[in-house]
């Protein structure tokens, strides 16, 4: 309000800084993690695995945005809509050209990887409530273009298109459900050994140093632009692969799966899991896929509201999300072991 | 040519209420360097409640003082009770907030007035306009409406001593501070006032779009755009860009074939894409230079 020309802008921190490695859990607890994961299908009823399909998938598209928050220290709220850019990849190709489903995931991850690239080249310029209000209007806008006239023969307009869901291979004897987890579980385990790599990388301290100052990091000879754009489209690229295992898993895309709501899902994931924390991803994963469903039990009107204060109990009592019980848990179990 | 100043005159009037929406946004940017992604569901919350007396017998401006006091009191409490503990916290945290705010107060409208559409009055009435076929009533209405708060608002920042510690408070929070200003309670003001100017956009919108709990979605994105164009820092620009945004959005919908309703949202993302890009200060809103 002032006619100051020049105002120093002092600002909030966009995220904490989180050191490099509180980002990963320890072999033992993963290689543990991994075996639950792996026996798990034998025990449980086909809706249960489904479920767990999905949040495998969810926790791939949280991690993606994991990656560009917690690491490089961007925002962003539309998250759905390279989701659903992934999404119709694979059901054109699979429903148009009789592509192989497995083949399709590699081709989304490119288009979405291209997408969030060019997306992220006039993102650069912003930062903060900027770049979070410009990739929110992105997310509203992304079914109504999805919805356009022209695009209509290949995205099926408002009615979509329905995925055929593929068969075990090799006469294994599984049914569809139980070979469809199995596959995502192979690749988000890819995508997760990929990502700690990466934010071990060269790449990853130049992303983390842009987060931690930018200004530092550019004067230290990190080429800020490029960073941040491949941040924005390694990000975009596994939010596709997600898209792409979400269609082949719903067997569905229609442009209203994929609206506002689904971006903030990813958010408030990625929130209530610890930004920065990559394992943590799977925790928020399972929060916005489960909680919705609790809070309509606990009052059907209501599950909106009851949402809303849970994530609001989540933000002050614990606001670094699940990072922050694993490290209670940590030195619990040490001072324990101590005794 | 009178389809070009007709449609010019009714992109004022919805143009008014995006100026509404944008300049309660900027007021909230401005105290805490924020954008409010609630705004949109408190001001719908208000005008529910507005219904809500208006359905009880109270007389139309009669529910309007008392929904803006509500809309006030409300304001100030959300931010005392929820958003006060959070001024410290990183920017990912309040947007956080702000959405679970925005689920709460959406699923609570939904929950006590249910969402279907419902008619909602206006005191204007829906005739032609002193006689001309330009514009309706209601639109003038809306457009007097806005202006009267605009000048309002105007002479309390202006010339009031409350105002003034308001504006000190927004640009000098240290300094303020110094010269006694309580400028933790000058914060709860602006929620409370934000509060109040999207209650009135609420309010004047009502009859156009219907009232249910979704109604005020795609009004607040066209404020956000409004807010971006004008610039986030200057609240006259604000005021600006929500006139310039309901005027291109009239134009851009009779003019450009193929931009029908469905194109609304997309057009406001490319705007505010494109405002940001090559002017991310807006066009009147201060340029913001980082201290190393």
């Amino acid at each position: 309000m002032s006619a100051a020309e020049e105002v120093v802008a002092e600002g909030h921190e966009a995220v904490e800084a989180v050191p490099k490695r509180a980002m990963t859990l320890s072999t033992g607890t993963s290689l543990l993690v991994l075996a639950v994961l792996l026996i798990v299908p034998a025990f449980v009823k086909n809706f249960i695995i489904f479920q767990m399909t999905m949040l495998l998938i969810y926790g791939l598209a949280v991690l993606a945005l994991n990656i560009l928050t917690g690491g490089s220290g961007q925002f962003s709220l539309g998250q759905s809509a390279f989701y659903a850019v992934g999404a119709y990849t694979s059901a054109v190709l699979m429903e148009y050209f009789n592509v192989n489903y497995a083949l399709t995931i590699p081709v989304s991850a490119t288009v979405c990887f291209g997408f969030g690239y060019l997306f992220g080249k006039p993102a650069l310029r912003l930062s903060g409530v900027y770049l979070a209000l410009a990739t929110f209007a992105l997310a509203t806008a992304m079914p109504q273009l999805l919805k356009l006239n022209f695009l209509e023969h290949w995205t099926g307009g408002v009615q979509g298109l329905v995925v055929t869901k593929p068969d075990a291979p090799f006469g294994l004897p599984m049914s569809q459900d139980v070979w469809l987890y199995y596959f995502t579980l192979v690749v988000t385990l890819a995508i997760y050994i990929f990502s700690v790599n990466l934010l071990r990388s060269r790449s990853g301290r130049a992303f983390m140093a842009i987060r931690d100052n930018e200004i530092a990091a550019s004067s230290m000879g990190v080429n800020v632009a490029l960073y941040k754009t491949l941040a924005f489209g390694v990000s975009a690229g596994i939010t596709g692969v997600a898209g792409s295992l979400g269609a082949i898993a719903v067997q569905f895309v229609a442009p209203d799966s994929y609206t506002i709501t689904l971006a903030i899902s990813l958010f408030l994931g990625m929130v209530v899991g610890g930004v920065g924390w990559l394992p943590g991803s799977f925790v928020g994963a399972a929060f916005i896929i489960f909680v919705p469903n609790m809070a309509e039990s606990i009052s059907k009107g209501l599950s909106g509201a009851v949402f809303g204060v849970l994530l609001f109990l989540v933000i002050y009592l614990v606001p670094h999300g699940a990072r922050q019980i694993a490290i209670l848990g940590q030195q619990f179990a040490g001072k324990l072991r101590k005794n | 040519m009178e389809l070009f100043t007709n449609q010019v005159l009714a992109g004022i009037a919805t143009g008014a209420i995006y100026a509404c929406m944008a300049l309660a946004v900027v007021m909230i940017y401005q105290a805490i360097d924020h954008l409010n992604f609630a705004q949109g569901e408190m001001a719908m919350f208000a005008t529910f409640v507005s219904w809500q007396l208006m359905q009880w017998g109270v007389p139309y401006w009669g529910a309007f003082v008392i929904t803006l006091v509500f809309a006030f009191v409300g304001g100030v409490a959300i931010e005392r009770i929820l958003f006060k503990p959070l001024a410290k916290a990183p920017v990912l945290t309040n947007v956080a907030g702000f959405i679970a705010l925005f689920a709460i107060i959406n699923s609570s409208a939904g929950l006590i007035w249910d969402f279907t559409i419902k008619q909602y009055p206006t005191p204007f009435g829906s005739s032609p306009f002193l006689g001309s076929q330009l514009i309706s009533t209601h639109q003038a209405g809306m457009i007097g409406v806005t202006v009267l708060l605009l000048i309002g608002l105007y002479f309390f920042f202006q010339y009031t001593r409350i105002g003034l510690a308001m504006r000190a408070a927004a640009s000098v929070p240290e300094s303020a501070r110094l010269v006694g200003i309580n400028t933790s309670w000058m914060i709860a003001l602006g929620w409370g006032m934000a509060s109040a100017i999207g209650a009135i956009a609420g309010m004047l919108i009502a009859p156009v779009v219907f009232l249910e709990p979704n109604m005020m979605g795609g009004v607040l994105i066209y404020g956000f755009a409004a807010a971006v164009l004008g610039g986030l820092t200057s609240p006259f620009g604000a005021v600006v860009g929500g006139f310039l945004m309901g005027i291109f959005e009239n134009l851009a919908g009779t003019y450009i074939p193929g931009v029908g309703n469905e194109l609304k949202l997309p057009i406001a993302l490319a705007l505010i894409i494109s405002v940001l890009v090559v002017k991310p200060a807006g066009l009147f809103g201060r340029h913001i230079v980082k201290r190393v």
